[in-house]
């Protein structure tokens, strides 16, 4: 058993909460940049050179790329020969509080979903706990916007809609939201396993690069069509008219029942954020 | 397109001489008021109590800004989704107020009140919290400070770069703009 103290989760959760949101990923950058040149259309063109300068500016200053600063999605994929000393969890929101604060990022989590009261230090995190096998641990958080999560959607269609009805749910979802979750966007796509998983599928789509592909051939072909039919929209950046309305469709997939084919569909915006480390 | 420079307050006047799709840069005192303070700004004029500013030719920004570091004046600050405040505007479109700054689509009845009194709603760019940012001289929270990054502001900007969304006589650059693009490619 290799033992790892709650305290070096607070420490790399804290540090990743503030990176993640002053720093936008590299492929998110590569991908902004090529639709840029790719634009002909006059005010998608200055839409995509001012969210360039944003991101460049927050860069430079260490200063959050957008004011929502997110709830903090926050993935550990913990090998199942580690030992934590001390509550994980309790770590995780500590790391949590403490990087909101340091970093002077918004707090945006209320207690209670009807009895709306902020929780001021922006705990608790959304975690999510994968068993894998080794001895590491590997941390992952991603700040998640709720212009874009509130314009996701999640349907359970029927095995006979297939291929072609998911296809055009997915395309009709980022439609719908228009200019909402901020275009340029990313949209994130889970296909199969139940209600619940399914969704958790399309938030985890969101976290792989925008420059990485499905590994079967099949589903990163749909992901091309895909992308090349919402792009086909003209819904463009800011929703102003454009050929850049998403950067990239990340699909990932899951076994489902004979009588199901869930999908979902989660968005995020241009200031698509996550960060790893392994400890 | 050269950007129209516009100061507050917001006349009708010059919210009538504004079209959509029109690029502003725009000066002088505005407000910040998101979900929570706009519940509250409702219920307060509802009851006949004060309001923390005086809605008539006021401009309305709908952002919950990142804390300021020291020597900012504010923190990131870009706009938030516009819808969630369609079921309060009406009442303070019909109390004067003449300007909105956000992000995405509006609902009818945010457009007939719009066109009645004479009102513009702004598009500001999402996710451009640290390039706005730049525009805010000062911010000063005037009421509900309870609400944190939802509290009241009272922000000086200067060009704050800013697009006609819809006008008052309610076109709207969300459809304009798109069917624009896609016949130019035909």
């Amino acid at each position: 058993m290799r033992e790892i103290q709650a305290s070096a989760i607070t420490e790399v959760v804290k540090r990743l909460c503030i990176e993640a949101n002053c720093h936008l990923p590299k492929d998110m950058q590569e991908r902004i940049t090529e639709a840029r040149a790719a634009e002909n259309w006059p005010g998608a063109c200055e839409i995509l050179d001012r969210i360039i300068e944003n991101y460049t500016i927050a860069d430079e200053r260490n200063v959050p790329i957008c004011q929502d600063t997110g709830v903090a999605c926050v993935f550990l994929e913990i090998g199942q020969e580690v030992h934590v000393s001390g509550s994980i969890e309790d770590a995780v929101n500590e790391g949590v509080r403490q990087g909101y604060a340091e970093g002077y990022l918004r707090k945006s989590v209320v207690r209670d979903p009807l009895n709306r009261v902020n929780t001021g230090d922006n705990t608790p995190a959304m975690i999510y706990y994968d068993l894998v096998p080794g001895d590491a641990l590997r941390i992952t958080v991603a700040p998640k916007g709720f212009g874009s999560e509130n314009m996701s959607q999640l349907k359970m269609l029927k095995p006979s809609d297939g291929v072609e009805g998911a296809k055009e749910f997915i395309v009709r979802v980022v439609e719908e939201a228009g200019p909402n979750p901020c275009p340029p966007i990313v949209v994130g796509v889970g296909i199969g396993g139940t209600f619940d998983k399914c969704a958790l599928l399309a938030k985890k789509a969101l976290m792989r690069s925008t420059g990485e592909r499905n590994p079967a051939p099949y589903y990163a072909a749909l992901e091309a069509e895909l992308l090349a039919r919402i792009n086909a929209l003209g819904v463009g950046p800011q929703g102003f008219g454009g050929k850049t309305t998403a950067l990239a469709v990340n699909i990932e997939t899951a076994p489902t029942h004979i009588a199901g084919l869930p999908v979902a569909v989660n968005i995020n915006c241009h200031v698509t954020r996550h960060k790893s480390e392994v400890l | 397109m050269a950007a129209k420079r516009i100061e507050t307050p917001l006349t009708e006047e010059k919210a009538r001489a504004l079209r959509s799709g029109d690029s502003v840069l725009l000066s002088g005192t505005i407000y910040t008021a998101r979900d929570a303070a706009h519940k509250r700004i409702v219920e307060a004029m509802e009851k006949g109590e004060p309001l923390p500013f005086d809605p008539e030719n006021a401009v309305i920004y709908y952002v919950g800004p990142t804390p300021a570091r020291p020597g900012q004046a504010i923190g990131s600050a870009g706009p938030t989704t516009s819808y969630r405040m369609d079921a309060y505007s009406p009442a303070l479109i019909a109390r004067g107020q003449r300007g909105m700054i956000g992000k995405g689509k509006r609902g009818p009845a945010v457009v007939e009140a719009m066109k009645q009194h004479g009102a513009v709603y702004f598009g500001a760019i999402g996710g451009a919290g640290a390039l706005l940012s730049k525009c805010v001289r000062s911010a000063e929270v005037i009421a509900y400070d309870d609400l944190g990054a939802e509290a009241v502001r009272r922000l000086t900007v200067e060009n704050l770069p800013l697009t006609v969304v819809i006008d008052c006589e309610g076109n709207n650059l969300y459809e304009t703009g798109r069917k624009a693009y896609l016949a130019s490619q035909k």
